[in-house]
């Protein structure tokens, strides 16, 4: 149990006004584009056209000629410094600068640089690049076949085929199939997607030719691994290099990988001595950085005649573009999409996944997802719908059926990962009464009967996020811990340092709460700063919903610590034994003798004005923390859709979230969350794609063609909460930030399915556009 | 490189003058000339609005409109709307009812709202949410930023009670 503190304390369970709102609503940001620096200069990339095609040659001579033009840097030139290309995030290796061949469209071939943005686009345009254009590969299906051409010449292994990765047991699952009653399947296609924060990505790099630093300015989501990442593969000693993450106007993911751009500011700037700011344009960031999903699915479930879920088979294709710039922990090449087994309890189950190579950009990273969770949520809510259609039994009913039972945690799952806590059923009885589902099925009922299509989706997910523990893992061989250092000053105010980075997840609010919670200290004494690798303790930063599980438990830790060397200072001050102490938020009183006390704030004066003799001064502490699994959050989703059997649109009616995210540090933020990221969830489900055309053409490569929804197609929003603790993190917290991408796409889809199920319609890939749905009614005869 | 040419704006209340290249977009006049950054580009192409400024009382998306058109004009921008060192309405909304989170879109969503509130200072969430329509938030989902608003109108209402 956590005890609530007071408001001005303002511990876990407040919704505190958010510190960092300050400086954003008055315009004093400062984000990496406005960071400007003395003796700065502006890069540019020069792109492919092509998606893939060999490089003739490239004529840098008109550019270099433009008056303001200081360099203009190729593939060839960067090879002469081994650094054409550079490894990848998962055991590939991504080109820098292209040499010999490029293979995705808007690849980038060359950077200039000017004293100017201006000169810079305009030198670009005089960068003459001769290309002849090669066989294109956009299917990962196609990729695959016979003769295929091969795309990565630069492998041994001369097909285009990545990797192959199974779990589970494939002959138990296989003989449950062969025996079972009932089987369903779904082959559902988890589209390309973007991330698409509204900041995009760029760096300011400034070497300091007299000091040999290196600082990099840059829009990163894990700035101590991307420093370390830029030791070993520019050879500059580590202690050389500060990283510095401004102000992050979101990342979504999109900010872990690194990208071309920063090496060649690096470069750059080691080259000119001089700053050199790169800042993506849009179309850059869409169609260049870290893409999301691409996953061609398939899941079959197995059943009695009653609906009892006897095991999963799961297959699919992965499509990682022209590298393998995954984003994901390195036992894991197809991330944690192996918690596709669910809410659901079965003893069998077996998961295997390819990698293939096509003409596209690199990647896949985790959008909002703790690395390919989504696609699992996605696949299996589906695939239980399907089930739950196929046996004529309610949805709802069915997964009831199938539920983890609570007494049951923690819980194995068939491929192989211990959930900690959970109670499923409870959340899901709270969204169904909130919607009002029975009355809803009558509704649907009637509506039918006229020819009016109403659909209800329910999605009930469970996710795993907050890795490590390290033992299991790393990001490029980097464990995934995660750290807090907290100083307290002399006047009982503090100082929080973290391993993580904020990009608008109100950090420096939740982190000062929790050392509220723990030491009494109010948490507008605290202040919290991220982001600079030279005051910051190591650690792996913020994506996969990692910063509560993770940071947030280093911080209660680092707090615990230092309420022990404040207890001794206590006893000193108060001439008792330590054991005589009693703690109660904010201070330490002699057991039986509540008057006789001393604040944190007074304990914190003595430990640099009066500490006992012997005892170091001073009021810190530093904790690495390495969770001993991860967390498991979870919940139920309704969606109810209105189609316009006219137009085909879907009209989002209502949309409950019931989260269970275990203890919640302060529950405006969370809302806040879970509000951005049933939107993005909306975005997904109807209306993004990162599609190619045959020749590998991006054909969304600007907010004209890539949608990201207004404020007049998001819906309003329900939310509500159960609240089951993590029994191993140390303030029973889970992490929330991408639940609501995680479980949305599902209920969304759903819902739009339930509202044609009577039409025989058993799917429909997203993203659901209204020619989309409306092709299915004119082909079931409701629109002529 | 083609001639400049000088062009006087009158700038959250200040008379500021610079030459400028004809093609200098108003957004880097903004942002680089001025040294007022709190202004963003998030997509070049007048999407996503994070780029909105008030000129002449009238929102423009600063990342699709020349520096020398807003010549002889009245430009208000996120770090005009403080007043007497006390935060807008807008502002203070939006910091109450948790109506921004990674920052970036704030300072357009602030000037398109402001300018809905000038025109119509009573909206409805529907009014609200197509005044807002041409700027584009990754992180809240909207609805707190509706509640905003709605917070700096009523707060406006109160005042003139």
């Amino acid at each position: 149990m956590i005890t609530k503190t007071s408001p001005e304390v303002g511990g876990m369970g407040h919704s505190l006004k958010r510190k960092e709102d300050l400086r954003f609503i008055q315009g004093r940001g400062n984000y990496v584009d406005d960071v400007h620096l003395p003796g700065m200069v502006h890069g540019q990339l020069v792109r492919s056209p092509y998606a893939h095609a060999r490089l003739k040659s490239i004529n840098t001579e008109k550019a270099k000629k433009l008056p303001g033009v200081l360099a203009v840097i190729t593939g060839e030139d960067l090879a002469k410094a081994n650094l054409a290309w550079m490894p990848t995030l998962f055991f590939d290796k991504q080109m820098v600068l292209a040499t010999g061949k490029v293979l995705f469209q808007s690849q980038e071939v060359a950077f200039v640089v000017a004293e100017d943005r201006y000169t810079a686009a305009d030198a670009a345009e005089l960068v003459e690049v001769e290309y002849e254009e090669l066989p294109v590969l956009v299917d990962p299906h196609k990729s695959l076949e016979p003769g295929a051409p091969v795309l990565r010449e630069d492998r041994e292994q001369k097909d285009n085929h990545i990797f192959h990765w199974e779990v589970g047991d494939r002959q138990a699952t296989d003989k449950v199939f062969q025996n079972a009653a009932v089987t369903a399947n779904v082959h559902a296609f988890f589209q390309r997607c973007h991330p698409a924060p509204l900041e995009t990505c760029g760096c300011v790099a400034d070497f300091n030719s007299a000091t040999g630093r290196l600082t990099v300015h840059l829009t990163s989501q894990a700035p101590h691994a991307h420093r370390t990442l830029f030791a070993i593969v520019g050879g500059i000693p580590e202690n050389n290099i500060r990283v510095i993450s401004p102000d992050i106007g979101g990342g979504f993911g999109n900010k872990v990988p690194i990208y071309p751009g920063y090496v060649c500011a690096v470069v750059a700037s080691l080259t000119l001595g001089r700053p050199v700011k790169w800042i993506e344009t849009r179309s850059e960031n869409l169609q260049s950085t870290g893409f999301a999903r691409d996953y061609h699915m398939t899941a079959e479930l197995a059943a009695s005649r009653e609906g009892k879920i006897q095991g999963l088979r799961v297959k699919t294709l992965a499509d990682h573009g022209a590298f393998n710039a995954a984003a994901q922990p390195t036992k894991f090449p197809a991330g944690l999409f192996s918690i596709c087994t669910g809410a659901y309890d079965y003893p069998t189950a077996f998961c295997e996944v390819d990698g293939v190579y096509t003409n596209k950009a690199p990647g896949g990273i985790a959008y909002r997802c703790s690395f390919r969770v989504t696609e699992a949520a996605y696949l299996i809510e589906r695939a239980v719908d399907v089930l739950a259609q196929e046996l004529k039994i309610d949805p709802a009913e069915l997964r009831r059926k199938n539920f983890i039972p609570k007494a049951k945690f923690p819980y194995k799952s068939p491929l192989g990962w211990s959930y900690d806590s959970g109670d499923y059923e409870s959340a899901m009885k709270l969204a169904l009464e909130k919607v009002g589902y029975a009355e809803l099925r009558k509704e649907q009922a009637e509506k039918r009967k006229k020819g009016e299509l109403m659909g209800i989706g329910i999605s009930s997910f469970v996710e795993i996020v907050g890795a490590g523990p390290s033992h299991t893992f790393d990001i490029a061989g980097i464990k995934m811990f995660d750290s807090c250092e907290i100083r307290i000053h002399p006047t009982g105010k503090g100082i929080c340092r973290m391993g993580t980075k904020s990009q608008g997840q109100g950090h420096e609010t939740t982190y000062a709460q929790i050392v509220a919670q723990e030491l009494g200290i109010p948490a507008a004494d605290i202040t919290v700063e991220e982001g600079d690798t030279d005051t910051a303790p190591y650690g792996l930063g913020t994506y996969a919903s990692r910063s509560t599980p993770v940071s947030g438990a280093a911080t209660a830790m680092a707090a615990r610590k230092i309420r022990e060397k404040a207890k001794k200072i206590a006893a000193h001050l108060l001439e008792c034994s330590a054991d005589d102490l009693e703690w109660e938020t904010g201070k330490f009183f002699v057991k039986g003798a509540p008057s006789k006390a001393k604040t944190i704030q007074e304990i914190a004066f003595a430990a640099y004005t009066n500490h006992p003799q012997g005892m170091e001064a001073g009021l810190e502490a530093v904790d690495y923390y390495d969770p001993p699994n991860l967390t498991f959050p979870f919940g139920t989703y309704i969606c109810v859709v209105d189609i316009d059997t006219g137009t085909g649109e879907v009209k989002v009616r209502r949309f409950v979230a019931v989260d269970d995210c275990g203890n919640v540090i302060n529950p405006m933020i969370v809302d806040g969350q879970i509000h951005g990221g049933l939107t993005e969830g909306l975005a997904i489900a109807f209306m993004q794609e990162i599609a190619y055309d045959e020749n590998g053409n991006v054909q969304g490569g600007s907010f004209q063609d890539y949608l990201l929804p207004t404020a007049v197609e998001t819906p309003h929003w329900e939310t509500d909460k159960t609240c089951t603790p993590s029994p191993h993190h140390p303030l029973g917290a889970k992490g929330v930030g991408e639940s609501p991408n995680v479980g949305s796409p599902a209920a969304f889809v759903n819902a739009v399915v339930d509202a044609l199920a009577h039409l025989g319609v058993k799917h429909v890939d997203m993203p659901i556009a209204p020619w989309k749905v409306w092709s299915i009614l004119k082909e079931k005869g409701v629109v002529s | 490189m083609a001639k400049k040419e000088l062009i006087r704006v009158r700038v959250n209340g200040r008379d500021r003058e610079a030459e400028v290249e004809p093609r200098l977009l108003l957004v880097h006049f903004i942002r680089e000339v001025l040294a007022l950054t709190g202004t963003h580009v998030g997509c070049d192409t007048s999407h996503c609005g994070a780029c909105t400024v008030v000129l002449n009382g009238k929102t423009v998306k600063s990342c699709t409109a020349f520096a020398v058109q807003a010549d002889g004009g009245e430009l208000l921008t996120v770090e005009g709307l403080m007043k007497d060192g006390k935060l807008h309405p807008l502002q203070e909304g939006f910091k109450e009812e948790h109506g921004l989170q990674c920052g970036f879109c704030t300072p357009g969503m602030l000037m398109s709202s402001y300018a809905l509130l000038e025109t119509n200072g009573h909206p409805s969430e529907e009014e609200i949410r197509w005044g807002i329509s041409g700027n584009l938030c990754r992180c809240t989902g909207y609805q707190n930023i509706v509640k905003a608003v709605q917070y700096a109108a009523g707060k406006a209402q109160g005042a003139t009670r």
